[in-house]
């Protein structure tokens, strides 16, 4: 009797998310989890709408094809009615005529052929028109996500590194997935369930009044007691569903740390002690869970029992009225199919709402990074160096990352081209601003950097970039062939010069010993080569860029010492006849340095050559005996 | 799935009523329509106001009966799936927490972090589906037949011709929508790969000025995305439709063919009506089990991966009988170790004997791959051997308990790891009991003193979950105390003063150097500047010892030797 109510209900489009972004169960589980609210709700919807605005034709048609299927799919019952009635009317009418022994009359089967031809096409006309109207919203829900998720993409490589340096990866990566993810479903889903179950409701409420306004107002009654319980359940579920998040949340939390952690948790005998904490988590979790899932449970069976309600109510009144002659038996029946199509949309609108809210904060968040300052752009009458020699100069230079904490206060350095200068310093001292500066990563406060004479900021970014090359020892390969790699230095190398470029940084050996050689795809984590043969493949990729500079990074602890002599002797050919900044930790690379600087905690402290140093008996003379040569005293061997 | 099953044992009472409830919940449900059509029947045609009434007033009592069934039994199946997925948790933690470092290796420790918590959520979740659907519905649709076909045997035929359709639309979408789904995850993964990598190697990225490339990487993964989603969601897009269609199709046949019935006297209109309710019933029911048909093979995978880990037992467990010791302390002893990683076609150790004693410094050098972490992972009996023995104290680390064991051994790993609490709780982590005296002056020893204090609050400050808020050498440092503290008498380094600068790690071997003079040292080492020194160094190659002497010695007679200290000092310093 109520075949779009069911149908709605069952229909597992409405509740399958993929990527399960929200919690809630099964078979549209009606509530989620807890709502975040946005800051600028106004302000986000408009900004919204403009990336909808393309697509404005396509959405008319949606909206257009939603309100029409749900008229279509409202007439249907009161059609249907009118069949029962004269169904109705037939069979009294034989039960006179039986009475009172007249021939007895056939029920109106033509007409109620004729409604039946009708309800045909109104139900293949609804069906069409939603089926119309989703096919044309997946594309466009999908193509203004594509926007947005290309927008920001491009926004990210606009932004300064300083925007980076302040944020965890973790953070910058929702944004750009699960709120975009966010969007994408709500667009898809809840936009056009939304019109519908609000078209749904009011379509439903005229049809009642067409038929009896006193049914109607029977009916009504039931719809605050509908509001009433979604509201506190909505509400309550809510509650439920985060502290449900939470202690979900510790115990993946735990479970991570003690299994990632195992040796350490075995080696101190802490496996007792771990199982108590987890098992204490699993009854937190055990408590919130099933409140959790019997909160948004019980909403069916309560909007049931309202439904039921009003159900009786109007099979009471309804039959009174038909026995009184106020109004036909197809119209009660009608009525009932109505009242049953109140309650889904209900729930849905209340579930939307939700929906809504957290979309409209995801798309702030992602709104956020659009609206984040950008890098200073390029000068127009950016200056060109045609074949640069690799001098650099750092005149009267101020820096500080924090505005009002000045790290640097009036360097000057002067580098011939074809020097090693050589950073030297305790772990942490910031020896990567020194890069952060010279490949302008971050701006300068007050002075100047020149290379060859030209100030870095009359060049182009790209431009500068590419006098430098960059050895660090946080080696960062992407999830691609070795060969890709390797070229990544230099757009369009060919194979040659690639093979070329491996062999001078002694990786060609290790590369053809693996089973596909140039063409072995590095995994995700690049765990399928070694720390050093990572090493080795970016050195590579630096002699294929054949910079002017270069910033090396000279610890190797964690490599095998094979493969460290391969790694010095490549290094020292990548530093033949090219200006290189060397954070050192090798003696002789210190030693042979045209200039050291020395720095700690951010700043540098002292400079000159190793004799000058020494014999100024600072920082550097202290550094230098405890690291090199108390490793041969006594006391230093353990 | 079904092995699984075995956790619901102690949920034998709850799910008894389950059924019950569900039961009377659905009998409610399908006695309601005929009600309805009494009313229809027996009241409205002959006009009996008190009839309808009355029978009005049941059908409430029915309703209520049937919600408050519903309710009690959601409310117990949402604590039986929710209890299940907690003891299969439990289980599962536990068995995990026994296995050894092979186990672990087998599994992958990712691996087994999804089996605890995702997959079991996906089976906690399926049973909490299943509670509320698997049970009610073939109650509900056997129930619908049989009072359907009571009202009109004739009409029947209207369901067993929409019966099969219904089901066989829905899962013909579904196959084809679901796999594409997970086409979509992948993708969706690929974005976020890419999207990572550039985060990581941003500075990469624009020092090699390609950020164009990456530009153009991104766009092309967010077009395939886009392309895919836009293809399910059209498909998708027929489901509702279609399901709103077959229902529709269903009314107009009973209504029309009803009425036929009517005509012929077969049937009256009240029959008809409450036909029509049955028949919404069944197809309810009939989509809910179809549903189920696509949820069980998902969870399904999610079982199997748990059941894998369930019965797998752990390689290595306490003897029965534990040996007494010797009256001897820190006496470490390997006699002809052999050792194979499973499925290795070559043993990562072969033959390896040496001893150690109080007082002495033992280093192990070799190259990467030559055996050094696995050496050092025998030790507190990670892993068994496969032939010879290793003692402690003069007897075998089978002989005794694993807890008997490490509590004589002082691990610092390779990699420190640390865990979420405060600074003294994961020093104290090497002995629970160690007075805030003993913590500070392990962490003294272990030169971790000035940053603590540097920080905020301390020893009491806080570490994050994996130690991403402080620096590797503070955390290898860490992981040194907590050694530390807990004063064993045989201490394992196994390569864990990498992150150190040279000051700090000569400051902080002297320092270790007094604290563990009374204990034995096994140190796994890159450097030979910081090895050199040892009682004995222990030459590793491809498994196997090539040497064992002190620098000198070995400097003299082991080619391997001189080979890695060519390649580290420079001429004057070797001498």
């Amino acid at each position: 009797m109520s075949a779009e109510q069911r149908g709605q209900k069952g229909a597992p489009g409405g509740s399958f998310r993929p990527g399960g972004g929200r919690p809630g169960g099964f078979g549209g589980g009606p509530m989620g989890g807890p709502v975040e609210k946005a800051k600028n709700v106004k302000g986000t919807v408009k900004r919204m709408l403009v990336y909808l605005q393309p697509h404005t034709t396509q959405l008319t048609i949606v909206f257009l094809f939603a309100i029409l299927s749900t008229i279509f799919s409202v007439l249907g019952p009161k059609i249907l009615g009118k069949a029962t009635t004269r169904l109705l009317n037939g069979i009294i009418g034989k039960l006179v005529a039986y009475q009172s022994h007249q021939p007895v009359p056939s029920i109106d089967f033509k007409y109620i052929g004729t409604i039946m031809l009708i309800l045909i096409g109104l139900y293949i006309f609804s069906s069409i028109f939603t089926y119309i109207q989703q096919y044309v919203m997946a594309g466009v829900a999908q193509k203004t996500v594509f926007d947005m998720r290309r927008d920001v993409n491009d926004k990210l490589a606009r932004l300064p590194l300083k925007y980076f340096d302040a944020r965890s990866h973790g953070e910058i990566m929702s944004r750009v997935t699960n709120d975009i993810d966010n969007i994408s479903t709500t667009l898809q889903q809840s936009l056009t369930q939304l019109i519908t179950s609000l078209c749904t409701i009011i379509g439903v409420i005229i049809m009642m009044l067409t038929i009896s306004p006193m049914l109607t107002l029977i009916a009504l009654v039931t719809l605050p007691i509908s509001f009433g319980v979604t509201a506190f359940i909505a509400k309550s579920s809510q509650k439920n569903f985060s502290a449900q998040q939470k202690e979900l949340g510790d115990l993946n939390g735990h479970v991570e740390e003690m299994f990632t952690g195992h040796k350490i948790v075995k080696a101190f005998r802490h496996e007792t002690k771990s199982i108590q904490q987890f098992s204490e988590i699993n009854d937190r979790l055990y408590s919130a869970g099933w409140r959790a899932q019997f909160v948004s449970g019980v909403i069916f069976p309560l909007m049931q029992f309202v439904t039921n309600i009003g159900y009786v109510l109007i099979c009471i009144v309804g039959g009174i009225y038909v026995i009184k002659k106020k109004i036909e038996l197809g119209d009660v029946q009608a009525f009932i199919q109505y009242s049953q199509q109140f309650s889904q949309p209900i729930v849905q609108t209340a579930n939307i709402a939700n929906i809504l809210q957290s979309t409209i904060a995801s798309a702030e968040r992602v709104f956020e990074i659009l609206d984040e300052p950008e890098e200073i752009p390029e000068r127009i009458d950016a200056q060109r160096i045609e074949s640069p020699r690799g001098e650099v100069k750092f005149q009267h230079v101020k820096f500080g990352y924090k505005e009002g904490v000045t790290l640097i206060e009036d360097m000057n350095l002067e580098v011939k081209p074809g020097q090693t200068i050589a950073i030297v310093g305790p772990t942490g001292a910031g020896k990567t601003t020194l890069v952060n500066l010279l490949m302008r990563f971050y701006e300068i406060n007050e002075g100047k950097i020149t290379v060859d004479g030209v100030d870095i900021r009359d060049l182009r970014r790209g431009q500068l970039r590419t006098m430098f090359g960059m050895v660090l020892q946080d080696t960062w390969l992407f999830n691609g062939t070795i060969k890709e790699n390797i070229a990544y230095g230099r757009e369009g190398a060919t194979d040659e010069e690639i093979i070329r470029a491996a062999k001078a940084a002694h990786a060609d050996h290790f590369i053809r010993a693996l089973p596909q050689g140039y063409n072995t795809v590095l995994n995700e984590e690049a765990s399928n080569i070694s720390q050093g043969e990572k090493q080795l493949l970016t050195i590579a990729r630096a002699i294929l860029a054949d910079p002017a500079i270069l910033i090396l990074d000279e610890a190797t602890s964690s490599v095998d010492t094979r493969t460290e002599v391969y790694i010095q002797k490549a290094m020292k050919e990548l530093m033949k006849d090219r200006t290189s900044f060397v954070i050192a930790h090798r003696l002789s690379t210190i030693r042979d340095a045209e200039l050291i600087l020395v720095m700690k905690n951010g700043t540098i402290i002292e400079m000159g050559n190793h004799q000058e140093l020494m014999a100024k008996g600072g920082f550097y003379a202290d550094l230098y005996n405890s690291q090199f040569t108390g490793a041969y005293t006594d006391e230093q061997a353990v | 799935m079904i092995k699984l099953f075995r956790f619901l044992k102690p949920y034998g009472i709850p799910i008894s009523s389950i059924v019950i409830l569900v039961f009377f919940q659905a009998l409610s449900s399908l006695y309601l329509p005929t009600l309805m059509s009494d009313i229809v029947d027996s009241g409205i045609i002959n006009g009996d106001i008190n009839y309808i009434t009355a029978t009005g007033g049941l059908m409430l009592l029915v309703a209520l009966a049937g919600s408050i069934c519903a309710i009690t039994a959601s409310l117990l199946s949402s604590q039986v799936a929710m209890g299940f997925g907690r003891m299969i948790r439990s289980a599962i933690f536990d068995r995990v927490s026994s296995f050894s470092l092979h186990e672990f290796d087998k599994f992958g420790t990712p691996s087994l972090v999804t089996r605890c918590t995702n997959d079991i959520t996906q089976i906690q979740n399926v049973m909490m589906f299943a509670m509320r659907m698997v049970i009610l519905s073939p109650l509900m649709c056997i129930g619908a037949i049989i009072m359907a076909i009571s009202k009109d045997k004739h009409l029947a035929w209207v369901i067993i011709a929409v019966v099969p359709v219904l089901s066989g639309a829905i899962l013909i979408l579904a196959r084809k929508g679901f796999p594409l789904y997970q086409v979509i995850q992948a993708k969706l993964d690929k974005i976020n790969l890419v999207v990572r990598e550039t985060l990581i190697g941003i500075r990469v990225i624009r020092a090699f000025n390609r950020i164009e490339n990456e530009k153009k990487r991104f766009q092309l993964a967010n077009l395939d995305l886009t392309e895919t989603a836009i293809r399910v969601n059209q498909i998708m897009a027929l489901m509702m439709p279609v399901m709103m269609l077959l229902m529709n199709f269903t009314t107009l046949a009973v209504i029309w063919f009803g009425g036929i019935n009517i005509e012929r006297g077969f049937t009256n209109i009240g029959n008809m009506m409450a036909f029509l309710q049955y028949a919404m019933q069944i197809m309810f029911a009939i989509m809910m089990a179809t549903m189920m048909f696509i949820m069980i093979p998902r969870a399904q995978a999610a079982a199997v991966r748990v059941n894998e880990v369930l019965a797998t037992d752990p390689e290595i467990v306490d003897p029965e009988y534990t040996k007494p010791f010797e009256n001897k302390k820190g006496y470490l002893k390997f006699t002809n170790v052999t050792f194979h990683y499973h499925g290795a076609e070559e043993p990562a150790l072969k033959n390896v004997s040496f001893e150690a004693c109080p007082g002495e410094v033992t280093a192990i050098i070799g190259s990467t791959g030559s055996g050094k972490s696995t050496l050092i992972n025998l030790i507190p009996r990670f892993y068994d051997v496969n032939s010879g023995k290793i003692e402690i104290n003069g007897v075998d680390v089978r002989e005794m308990t694993q807890e008997t064991l490490r509590s004589k051994i002082g691990l610092v790993p390779q990699k420190a790891v640390l865990f979420s609490g405060t600074i003294s709780e994961n020093i104290r982590y090497g002995k629970e009991d160690s007075t805030d005296a003993e913590v500070q002056h392990a962490a003294e020893i272990a030169q971790a003193t000035e940053f603590i204090s540097d920080m905020k609050d301390g020893f009491a400050s806080l570490i994050s979950e994996g130690g991403t808020n402080v620096s590797g050498g503070q955390k290898q440092r860490l992981s040194i105390a907590r050694a530390l503290v807990g004063k064993p008498e045989i201490y394992v380094f196994d390569d864990s003063f990498s992150a150190l600068d040279f000051k700090t790690d000569a400051k902080l071997r002297a320092a270790l150097k007094k604290e563990t003079a009374d204990s034995t040292l096994i140190i796994v080492g890159q450097r030979v500047a910081t090895i050199m020194d040892a009682d004995r160094i222990i030459v590793l190659d491809e498994g196997k010892i090539t040497g064992i002497g002190t620098h000198k010695e070995l400097y003299q007679t082991c080619e391997v030797y001189r080979e890695i200290v060519a390649s580290q000092l420079s001429e004057e310093e070797i001498a």
